[in-house]
């Protein structure tokens, strides 16, 4: 069975006629978080207040009053997005019992839209890392790891949790939102994207990362990193619930001056049938020695599949693509270094016990507070931000990002609608490799396909293709125009259609999914043709 | 499965670029003097605490360098990608507030409606010298 066979019921038609109620989906979602607690996707399970949200969506219901699609509809949000009343950690010491007054925008807006919040998920700490492995509760295990796919191909028979030694990682830094999504939790997780950190785990769990242009969604809420480049990602099982949830949390936001002020409506995409006024370019900077054959192998099988329809297919040149990383890292870890620079103990978060003097208690609560990988990116931001370094560095990587972007706008200028790249180098690797090398080399390496998006502003997709040899998940990129999120999603819509990507099989989970999936076929919220 | 068959040759021919994670400049090049170890961590208030940790800023520097082979002559720094935009001004109305509750509710320390601060005005001793007592 693949997500594109699932029948015509969704999730949400199955609660408008009544099929199941708010309240059976949301125990539903959460028993399966409970059997699913060794995958460490989330951090903290809002039970009460998701059962209480499902109470009142069935009241809607019965009424007749529903508010719309997403009504009743499990979400998980990383925790790295401020909710009101419960708990927001970031995955950081610093952050641990920090309850924000206020919702972050995006937040609000699906609450307005009468779905339910499952809970906050794991990330690497302060979304910085390529693995989700680098947080203070713990690393995310990848539900992949116990799927029937790969095991069969590794000859294993399915095994719980407790009897493994070689997990896979989600990728990072929403590893958290992904693994809650592919296991099957909720059906749209939101996760932050600076420089991949939803496509990359999206593209290693299986499922659609989508990356939406910056300005469309707003940042209010979202406790910074970069703040030239976040954006709150959305993660979901198929590009129609993606494009439902943009739907929802595009448009301006006066608390966040940095949303554009055009006008969004919510949007269904409409199905593209002819692709023959399409072109498609593939950027060849992009094709690098550490690509893994497999993935290689799929990107040239999806561009012949756009030519084999009638697509036009060509070769495009971003000619500053191998500079992109290295400017990344500096104008990220300097933006790392301002914005880090709120936590010091006095209006929130951690403080340590140290009263001496100001300076010296500021000193000891952002030693205890923060891990190694926050503290060095502080402290490389502050190097290239001190003044005899500023103009050699900061200004320096400032030029160099307006060239990048440069390059994109000249690539879509000469007529190229759509990019299609890699969204990583490989699938998911055992935990136990990944962590032979340290962070700073990890990110490097895995956000070289994903960050020049961020640092161009552009609109980004990760679509799931195929399982590899292993049989694990691999994902394809497609970049859009900006602002043309829309486009890029009706485009990756009939992508997801062609390749036809299967279900993760959860063998010791069979009874709930088979519930959720088999009997009511409800693995969308939207409807799938 | 797929419809149709591919060739899966290669498509695009290779480039010539080099690794991504070849660690240009050498290792522990000394370019981080006390000097500026002592003022890094003074500005931004968070020690290296290690050797090791110095090593990665010297490695992170050293990743960094490589800029300098990019021409950017006549190119101006970009900002922004919403540079071309007009930022969006709000009128200056007080529509919420009154909420200094809220406001104070994450300090650990707050006397009445202020949060409590050390004394300032005491420059920063080296932290090795400086012994917090553990934490909660």
């Amino acid at each position: 069975m693949t997500a594109g066979d699932i029948v015509k019921i969704t999730v949400s038609a199955g609660l408008k006629q009544g099929q199941i109620t708010p309240t059976e989906l949301c125990q539903k979602c959460l028993s399966l978080i409970k059997k699913t607690k060794f995958l460490n996707a989330y951090i903290t399970v809002t039970e009460e207040v998701a059962l209480k949200q499902a109470e009142e969506s069935e009241k809607r219901y019965s009424k007749g009053q529903s508010l719309g699609d997403l009504d009743g509809i499990p979400f998980a949000v990383k925790d790295n997005f401020s909710t009101s009343g419960i708990e927001t950690t970031c995955a950081s010491n610093m952050l641990k019992g920090y309850v924000p007054p206020y919702n972050a925008t995006v937040v609000q807006k699906l609450l307005d839209q009468g779905a339910l919040l499952m809970g906050k998920t794991n990330l690497d700490e302060f979304a910085m890392g390529s693995g989700s492995t680098d947080g203070v509760f713990g690393p995310v295990k990848n539900p992949w790891s116990y799927s029937k796919q790969y095991r069969e191909k590794r000859k294993q028979k399915p095994l719980r949790a407790n009897e493994d030694s070689d997990w896979l990682i989600t990728g990072g830094s929403s590893g958290g939102s992904a693994a809650a999504v592919s296991a099957f939790t909720c059906f749209a997780a939101l996760g932050s994207d600076t420089g991949g950190s939803t496509r990359n785990p999206a593209a290693l769990c299986g499922l659609v990362g989508l990356k939406p242009s910056y300005g469309l969604v707003s940042r209010h809420g979202l406790i910074p990193l970069v703040n030239s480049m976040d954006v709150p990602g959305i993660l979901t099982r198929c590009v129609d619930d993606a494009a439902i949830i943009l739907g929802v949390l595009a448009g301006q936001d006066p608390k966040d001056s940095t949303t554009v002020q055009d006008p969004v409506k919510p949007f269904v995409l409409p199905s593209l049938t002819d692709v023959s006024k399409l072109c498609v370019g593939i950027p060849k900077e992009y094709l690098v020695p550490e690509l893994s054959s497999e993935v290689q192998s799929l990107w040239s099988k999806a561009a012949d599949l756009f030519e084999s329809q009638g697509a036009k297919v060509i070769e495009v040149s971003l000619p500053h693509t191998s500079y992109s990383i290295v400017c990344y890292h500096v104008l990220c870890t300097s933006e790392v270094a301002s914005n880090m620079a709120r936590f010091d103990g006095l209006e929130y978060g951690h403080r340590c016990n140290n009263d001496v003097s100001l300076e010296a208690m500021y000193a000891a609560t952002r030693r205890e507070g923060f891990n190694d990988v926050v503290r060095g990116r502080i402290l490389s931001g502050n190097f290239f931000l001190l003044k005899e370094n500023y103009e050699n560095y900061f200004i320096k990587a400032q030029k160099v990002r307006r060239l990048i972007a440069n390059d994109f706008m000249d690539v879509f200028n000469s007529g190229v609608d759509v990019l299609l790249t890699p969204t990583t180098l490989r699938e998911a690797i055992p935990y136990s490799e990944f962590i032979k090398e340290d962070n700073r080399t990890r990110s490097a390496q895995d956000d070289i396909f994903t960050q020049a998006v961020n640092m161009a502003g552009l609109p980004a997709i990760s679509v799931p293709v195929a399982l590899s040899n292993q049989g694990l998940p691999v994902g394809l990129q497609f970049i859009g125009r900006a602002f043309c999120d829309q486009q890029l999603l009706i485009i990756a819509k009939w992508f997801e259609k062609q390749v036809q990507f299967p279900i993760i099989q959860l063998q010791e989970l069979i009874d709930d999914y088979s519930a959720i999936i088999e009997n009511e076929k409800f693995a969308s919220v939207s409807l799938t043709q | 499965m797929w419809a149709w068959v591919g060739r899966l040759g290669l498509r695009v021919p290779l480039s010539g670029w080099r690794g991504l994670t070849s660690k240009a400049g050498p290792q522990g090049s000394g370019q981080i003097t006390a000097e500026v170890i002592e003022h890094l961590e003074h500005l931004a208030l968070v020690n290296f605490g290690s050797r090791e940790a110095v090593e990665r800023l010297e490695k992170a520097i050293a990743f960094a360098d490589r800029l300098r082979d990019v021409d950017t002559d006549g190119v101006e720094p970009m900002e922004s990608v919403l540079e071309d935009r007009c930022l969006y001004l709000r009128s200056d109305d007080v529509i919420e507030g009154n909420c200094a509750e809220k406001v104070l509710q994450n300090s650990h320390r707050v006397m009445e409606e202020y949060f409590v601060a050390p004394p300032g005005n005491i420059s920063l001793a080296k932290v090795d010298e400086c012994e917090p007592t553990p934490c909660d």
